[in-house]
């Protein structure tokens, strides 16, 4: 695995205007499997408890957060749908019904009316770091 | 006004069959009262494959007749019931029954009878004809006190004999008075090609006999006394020396006959009576009696559409044939003597191969007049269609049968040269003209279009032809047929497979560097490479870099049902399982509360398996006996099983001991899509091997082997790929056919739409796997011996690692389950609680 620097991706970047995103540590870099994903519960114990799912592209510092649960089956499985790219964009295939969802906005690429929430997420010093409130979408 | 046409059919075969279909489907289908006599006591059945009926099939495979086709257009059959007279004068035809009949309409679809030389003894018990079930049942019955058994008559239909009874385990002998087999369709090198291979197949081929007396014989039930003094004992006699028109109703009748027999027709199939038609053997057109079932098909139509007011017309029939002859290829086109003034040849013989070939030209070396193929018929198709249409030879013809070492490309006819009108498929009357059009609506695979149009269907021997022509008319319409995977690799799954495969490569992004575009992948390519990968090299699948290839239920080694857990199916081999391990498994689905239920493979399925659960669950099937069952696999499944010769009043052979072999040696192969097996212990066939992609049926003599049959959204019945095999030459079979399916398939294709989309067709299949003709065969058993060395439960594997063990963490970040799943209970089990009731009543 490629040592691990702080960056932070472009797409993590907050929207102008939003509140200061609350960033909290997930879990290390090295628990994100290559090219795949993996569900995380966010502010477990919380009022705002939410099971996300991370997504990191091979063995880069590149990860996405969504939210696990896929509105078509109903079930909390996105964790283990594929990383794809569509086009270019990053997406997952809900492994239930093989919908697509873009990990950059949460939009259905089968379905216009249907989005996922998304969350801005990075990496620091090793750990992954997901805003707590969701982002656009 | 009564328009109403009262139409009388007698015989029911093959042409008369064909009739009825032609009128119920016609524009007078709505006019016509039908009434159809059919004297034997099953209606029209397949007589050109009879002789799978001793490999088999059953008289109901065999059938032509859709059930409730009759009933539901409304065409009165009299069942064992024969015409006896006809009165042209009242229009009505008096039945054996004593029932009478009027008709406006009468149609002659009487067929011929086999000719049984008038050498004395002739009428002896246990000598038979070959026609007909009742035949072919007789013939079995007195098989089983028989160990030899003669044909008289090396044509055609007595090499079909003489194959059942070679498949009924009978030593066989061809006795033929010409100087060679198949004397009508084959020339002299011909003819003696084909004897040798087919006497190196087992079967005796004695020529130039003159059948002088057939007595009581010493050693067997007959002797036979041939005119050179030699002499032949045997049990059963099968004449099959050719046939002769059933004309008798028309004799007697008046009606117009020929002088050596057949009913005279005009262009439309009507006799000397414009009321009555005749059609089929039966018939005589412009002094020919056609003895193959296409122009009798012909016919047939032509009848039914004049009956409708149309003018169609017969015009003759091209008696071009080729056929398949107990594995050896015969083919005959036109002039094959080359009897036609000025005619030349050229002759092409591989003594090591053993092919022979020969074309007859025109005196201008410009146009094919007639061509014999012996031992490999593969050019059958380009040539027919030179001859048929009168088209320009290429400068040097013997190019058109000349081997192609050089790598140059087959020689192929060009199809777009053909004109709109040359008929591609004879069984079925399909132009290119007719494919186009259906190639225009849309049918662009060779499966539609034989969905549609049928060719293919009948001999299969134009299904390269239909192929080039499907090819050329997508690429005129400009419909690239896009054939790139996924948008990141412009290949199909075969070409992958060979990437991998030639270029060593053992992972997906290594394969996306050399072979791929963009970046990333797809859950497309991923899960397709993923198989690939596993089919060529047989890595563990959760091996870091393979894990997020997977689809969820190879990733997580489950089958994900619709709440997000999983289901759990642990190997039961064969479906045979101990009392003790039964026990085993039932406290382990109820320990972990899992909903249980019987597979159709013999198995037991346990649902309701949260992820974290999942290795617990194994670790304790693993410690009781078991082993992964790959349910959640593109991979093989199960082979089912009857108890066969161990319990069975009525079994031949030990059905659950081969199960569980070929189980255990193919166990874990990872293929296009997933693969179920059966094996029954005999012809009853309790475990439906037919259904299977490979099915395995006992015999008296060894294991027949099926292929490429489904269940499921569209049942194909399997075909019958080779028989009476060793248990040996059995896996070897399957070992090939599995892994030149692996090679050569599309992701996600079954192996029945893979046959059906396989070019060549079912025969093809057999060239590869029994002949080898690609001469990969060795190299596919190495293949497949490395999957079964390289054999592992994955489960076991998996429980042993506890890096592995961190993939079923429901959370990276939390040792909480997924409290969001909810079950209630139903008949004492779990089920998944609707949306309505996850509230009010969790679990």
């Amino acid at each position: 695995m490629s040592s691990v620097t702080h960056t932070e991706p472009v797409h993590a970047k907050p929207a102008p205007g939003a509140r200061a995103p609350r960033w909290v540590d997930v879990c290390a870099l090295d628990e994100l499997p290559f090219d795949a994903g993996v569900a995380a519960l966010l502010d477990e114990g919380m009022a705002s408890e939410c099971q996300i799912a991370l997504f990191r592209i091979e063995d880069s510092t590149e990860i996405y957060a969504v939210a696990n649960f896929d509105p078509f089956s109903r079930a909390n499985v996105l964790g283990r749908g594929i990383l794809c790219h569509i086009q270019g964009e990053p997406a997952v295939a809900s492994p239930v019904l093989k919908q697509h969802f873009s990990l950059r906005d949460g939009r259905c690429l089968e379905d216009d009316g249907v989005r996922i929430a998304t969350h801005a997420a990075r990496v620091s010093a090793g750990r992954v770091l997901v805003a707590a409130a969701a982002g656009e979408g | 006004m009564n328009d109403r046409i009262k139409l009388v059919v007698i015989g029911n075969g093959m042409v008369g069959h064909r009739f009825l279909e032609a009128v119920a489907t016609g524009p007078a289908a709505e006019r016509c009262d039908i009434v159809a006599f059919c004297e034997e006591p099953r209606v029209a059945y397949d007589r050109v494959h009879l002789t799978e009926f001793f490999s088999g099939r059953s008289a109901d495979d065999l059938s032509l007749v859709a059930p409730d086709f009759y009933a539901h257009h409304g065409i009165e059959v009299l069942m064992s019931d024969a015409a006896i007279a006809i009165d042209r004068v009242a229009k009505t035809v008096t039945a054996h029954s004593g029932a009478v009949v009027p008709y406006d309409k009468l149609v002659l679809a009487t067929g011929s009878y086999p000719f049984v030389p008038p050498i004395p003894g002739h009428d002896r018990a246990n000598c038979f004809v070959y026609r007909t079930i009742a035949d072919l049942e007789a013939i079995r019955a007195a098989s089983a006190t028989a160990s030899v058994g003669v044909v008289i008559g090396g044509g055609l239909l007595g090499l079909e004999a003489a194959k059942a009874l070679k498949d009924l385990g009978l030593k066989t002998h061809v006795v033929e008075f010409a100087p060679r087999l198949m004397a009508v369709q084959v020339d002299a090198g011909g003819g003696a090609l084909l004897r040798s291979k087919i006497e190196a197949l087992g079967v005796d081929v004695h020529t130039g006999k003159n059948t002088q007396a057939i007595e009581a014989g010493a050693e067997h039930v007959h002797k036979m006394r041939f005119a050179d003094g030699s002499e032949i004992e045997t049990d059963i006699l099968l004449f099959s020396a050719g046939i002769r028109p059933r004309d008798q109703l028309a004799r007697e009748f008046g009606l117009d006959v020929g002088e050596r027999g057949g009913i005279v027709i005009d262009d439309h199939c009507r006799t000397s009576d414009p009321d009555i038609y005749a059609i089929g053997e039966c018939a005589l057109w412009s002094g020919r009696i056609f003895g193959l079932v296409a122009p009798g098909y012909r016919m047939a139509n032509v009848a039914a559409e004049h009956i409708a007011g149309s003018d169609s017309a017969f015009t003759g029939a091209d008696m071009s044939t080729k056929l398949k002859l107990m594995g050896v290829d015969v083919a005959s086109i036109g002039d094959a003597h080359g009897n036609t003034p000025g005619a030349r040849e050229y002759t092409y013989v591989d003594g090591v191969r053993e092919v022979y070939k020969k074309i007859v030209v025109n005196a201008d070396n410009t146009r094919l007049l007639g061509a014999v193929l012996v031992g490999d018929a593969e050019d059958y198709g380009n040539l027919l269609q030179l001859k048929l249409n009168d088209m320009a030879l290429p400068e040097f013809p013997d190019a058109l049968i000349l081997p192609r070492r050089d790598g140059a490309p087959a020689f192929g006819l060009g199809v777009a040269a053909l004109p709109d009108a040359a008929q591609i498929c004879s069984c079925h009357n399909v132009t290119k003209g007719g494919l186009c059009a259906a190639v225009g609506a849309g049918a662009t695979s060779i499966g539609a279009l034989k969905d549609c149009t049928k060719a293919g269907t009948g001999c299969g021997g134009c299904v390269a032809l239909v192929g080039q022509v499907l090819n050329a008319e997508l690429a005129k319409l400009g419909m690239e047929v896009c054939t790139d995977i996924c948008e990141h690799f412009a290949h199909t799954r075969q070409e992958l497979y060979h990437l991998v495969r030639i270029g060593a490569i053992r992972s997906f992004h290594e394969l996306l560097a050399r072979h791929g575009k963009g970046r990333g992948g797809c859950d497309i390519c991923k899960p397709a490479v993923a198989s690939i990968l596993a089919s060529c090299w047989n890595d563990y699948v959760l091996a870091p870099r393979h894990a997020g290839l997977q689809d969820t239920n190879d990733r997580y080694l489950g089958n994900l049902q619709k709440n997000g857990t999983y289901s759990v199916v642990p190997r039961i081999a064969g479906g045979e399982v101990t009392p003790a391990r039964l026990i085993a498994l039932g406290r382990v689905a109820s320990k972990y509360d899992l909903y249980t239920k019987i597979t159709g493979g013999q198995r037991i399925d346990l649902f309701g398996a949260r992820l974290e659960q999942l290795p617990d669950i194994w670790r304790e099937l693993i410690d009781a006996g078991f082993e992964t069952g790959h349910a959640y696999g593109k991979s093989v499944r199960t082979v089912k099983s009857c108890v066969g010769s161990t319990w069975c009043r009525y079994g031949v052979d030990d059905s659950v001991g081969l199960a569980l072999e070929i189980e255990h040696r193919y166990k874990g192969l990872r293929s296009p899509h997933k693969l179920k097996f059966a094996v029954s212990g005999c012809t009853r066939e309790c475990a439906e091997a037919q259904s299977k992609d490979v099915g395995v049926i006992a015999t008296e003599h060894g294991w027949n082997l099926y292929v490429c049959g489904n269940g499921g959204m569209r049942p194909r019945h399997a075909d019958l790929f080779a028989t009476d095999l060793d248990k040996e030459t059995l896996i070897r079979y399957i070992d090939r056919f599995l892994m030149f399916y692996v090679k050569t398939a599309d992701r996600l294709q079954r192996t029945a739409t893979w046959l059906d989309n396989l070019e060549g067709g079912l025969d093809y299949l057999r060239q590869v796997v029994i002949e080898d003709c690609l001469g990969i065969g060795a190299q596919m058993e190495a293949e497949m011996t490395a999957v079964i060395d390289t054999y592992q439960c994955e489960w076991k594997t998996t429980i042993e690692d506890p890096e592995k063990l961190k993939l079923f963490r429901p959370f990276v970040n939390s040792k909480r389950g997924d409290e969001q799943v909810v079950f209630v209970r139903e008949r004492d089990q779990i089920r998944p609680a609707r949306e309505d009731e996850r509230e009010v009543e969790p679990a």
